[in-house]
């Protein structure tokens, strides 16, 4: 950074579209920030409803993290290491969740996992109820931030190739210490930004969630769908908690960044 | 460990029926396409064949007939190592913890792994290296990681795939002198396209090619009488052995040889061999101009076109000259030479153990 890079062959007329956009991008930020009520942000950041919403987004948004990784990892790695009949396909239906309206995701997991849904009446003799439950909010939030973990293993593992997997085979290591001493190391970087991405896109959650988990305060009610409802009642409240996402947001981008420097 | 390979994948032509004896080196050339990847790909687990039989001393590895697989040991059951032309030593570990890879997959203490690691890395002479990444290893030096992390496994058989090839050629020798160390009593088989690898590190060579075995036999016998075309093409090079004297060789019944050593160290009466091309062998009837260090008396046994020119072979040893030298000389079978080559134009080298 601390040179100053001019490239000759960058025509001077794309500056203006390109400081058009971080402008567009940075205005908003730089607006809401000025509507901020500084002498009352602290106590409006942690009444009660604040820190319920703030503490049930953590809980859940680490939890779908959890199941992203436990789920994604390997779903990335037969996705990149193996092939069968029907993969591509496969592949873009499981990426789907990047393009569908997140309300859709969450009428699609209603008729799954709600009470006269696919699997919600089996789970209804169990004694399970998922629909408007913590557990649905866990739920919703994998479903959108999965693709987000897989899109970038995936093409990690096909980046790394599989030759050192070979020679560790050769050695005499097994499927599964290949896997936990060669391939994993080797995408370590990767897995830690995909993570952070999951992470955020679970945070950020709220289509699927209202749509499937519903917002009852301290069950469902996450930190967007907490935002949403004080603008209407309190906007600066609204905006005091949207100020405490982008502080995340920002941390966010941080970590992936370093993540992404340690390739 | 002797090897038994049998194999057949119609659709890329490829048909092989090869034995190495245990202990033996097997240097097996082709060019490129000819199929030695396969083999050895076949062999490690990594590509399976429709028909195949392959044993290590009777432990089939592999067994499939007509596309039905009836045994097939993955990669990591077969205790076969492959050392390829990139060392692709693992990034995220050190170079000892690289080496000691193998022993610890197979069940080896942490201590244990580390002490045999360094001592390979020992073997290899970078016992001063171990806490390196493979980032801070020249080519050579990350090549000999990879040597000693495919010998530190202990492998019942070694496949190493032009293992040379990608190196700077003022490492070469050194490395061959390596592998020559750590390969010998060892079953191993060795692709390369270079004759000094098959000169210096095989017992017997195959020849390879449109996936056949074109030619099978002790070194000396396929390099000096290749009977294939690509053997010739390769081969045909004039090999004396003989022991080391200073610089030089000096054989059996006492004609020295002069040439260059390729920067390896030879003790006097260790087993040498000079090694020189045909192109690079002048014929005289008598007189020799100037006074070259290299003349052999020899009696002309046969001559035979060899592209656009005849290989004249007399007592053992052979020299390409155009027709029209054969003309004006008046070789034929019967007619005493003198075979005149530059000391600069010889390599003398360690004998195959």
């Amino acid at each position: 950074m601390s040179t100053r890079q001019h490239t000759a062959t960058l025509p001077a007329w794309a500056f203006v579209p390109a400081a058009l956009g971080a402008v567009f991008v940075l205005l908003p930020l730089v607006a809401m920030l000025s509507r901020v009520s500084w002498g009352d942000f602290w106590g409006l950041v942690t009444s009660e409803s604040s820190r319920a919403a703030f503490a049930l987004s953590m809980r859940t948004s680490v939890l779908s993290t959890l199941s992203c990784v436990v789920m994604g990892v390997p779903m990335a790695l037969v996705l990149a290491r193996t092939r069968f009949p029907g993969q591509g396909l496969l592949r873009s239906l499981v990426f789907l969740p990047l393009v569908l309206p997140p309300v859709v995701g969450g009428i699609a997991l209603l008729y799954t996992f709600g009470r006269r849904g696919l699997l919600g009446e089996s789970l209804e003799v169990l004694g399970l109820q998922i629909a408007f439950s913590t557990a649905a909010v866990v739920l919703a939030q994998t479903f959108v931030a999965l693709p987000f973990l897989v899109i970038s293993l995936e093409g990690a593992l096909r980046t790394a190739g599989e030759r050192y997997e070979v020679v560790a085979a050769t050695l005499g290591a097994r499927p599964s210490r290949v896997l936990f001493h060669v391939t994993l190391p080797l995408i370590l970087p990767a897995l830690g930004s995909g993570t952070v991405l999951a992470f955020a896109r679970a945070l950020g959650e709220f289509g699927a969630t209202i749509t499937f988990a519903g917002s009852l305060q301290g069950v469902t009610r996450t930190l967007p769908l907490e935002i949403y409802l004080q603008r209407e009642s309190d906007p600066d409240a609204a905006v005091a908690l949207s100020l405490v996402l982008v502080l995340v947001a920002v941390l966010v981008i941080g970590f992936s960044r370093r993540g992404r420097s340690m390739l | 460990m002797s090897l038994r390979f049998v194999a057949r994948i119609p659709e890329r032509r490829f048909d092989v029926d090869l034995e190495v004896p245990a202990g033996q080196t097997l240097a097996l050339l082709g060019p490129n396409g000819s199929g030695k990847s396969t083999l050895l790909a076949a062999a490690a687990g990594l590509l399976r064949p429709s028909d195949a039989s392959i044993s290590l001393d009777g432990r089939v590895l592999a067994r499939v007939e007509g596309g039905s697989t009836r045994t097939w040991l993955p990669p990591h059951e077969r205790q076969v190592g492959l050392l390829a032309q990139q060392p692709r030593l693992f990034p995220h570990l050190s170079a000892l913890d690289n080496v000691a890879f193998g022993p610890r997959s197979r069940g080896t203490s942490r201590a244990a792994a580390r002490r045999v690691a360094g001592e390979w890395l020992r073997r290899v002479d970078l016992a001063d290296l171990g806490h390196r990444r493979p980032g801070q290893l020249s080519g050579g030096q990350a090549q000999r990681v990879a040597i000693a992390r495919a010998l530190a496994a202990d492998p019942d058989l070694v496949l190493l795939d032009e293992p040379l090839a990608a190196l700077d050629v003022d490492v070469t020798p050194a490395l061959r002198q390596t592998l020559r160390t750590v390969l010998a009593g060892r079953t191993a088989v060795i692709a390369t396209h270079d004759i000094l690898d098959a000169v210096l590190l095989a017992d017997a060579v195959a020849v390879i090619d449109g996936g056949r075995i074109v030619e099978h036999g002790p070194t000396r016998e396929v390099l000096t009488r290749p009977r294939s075309p690509f053997g010739a093409r390769i081969a045909g090079l004039n090999l004396v052995a003989g022991v080391a004297d200073g610089d030089a060789l000096r054989t059996t019944a006492g004609t020295v040889v002069h040439g260059r050593t390729a920067g390896e160290r030879v003790t006097d009466g260790s087993p040498v061999v000079a090694i020189f091309r045909p192109s690079a062998v002048a014929v005289y009837l008598d007189a020799v101009p100037g006074s070259p260090r290299n003349v052999f008396d020899a009696t002309v046994q046969t001559l035979e076109p060899y592209g656009d020119l005849v290989r004249v072979r007399a007592d053992g040893l052979n020299a390409d000259v155009t027709p029209a030298a054969v003309a004006d000389l008046g070789l034929a079978p019967g007619t005493r030479v003198r075979l005149v080559v530059k000391a600069a134009e010889v390599e003398i080298c360690p004998a195959a153990p």
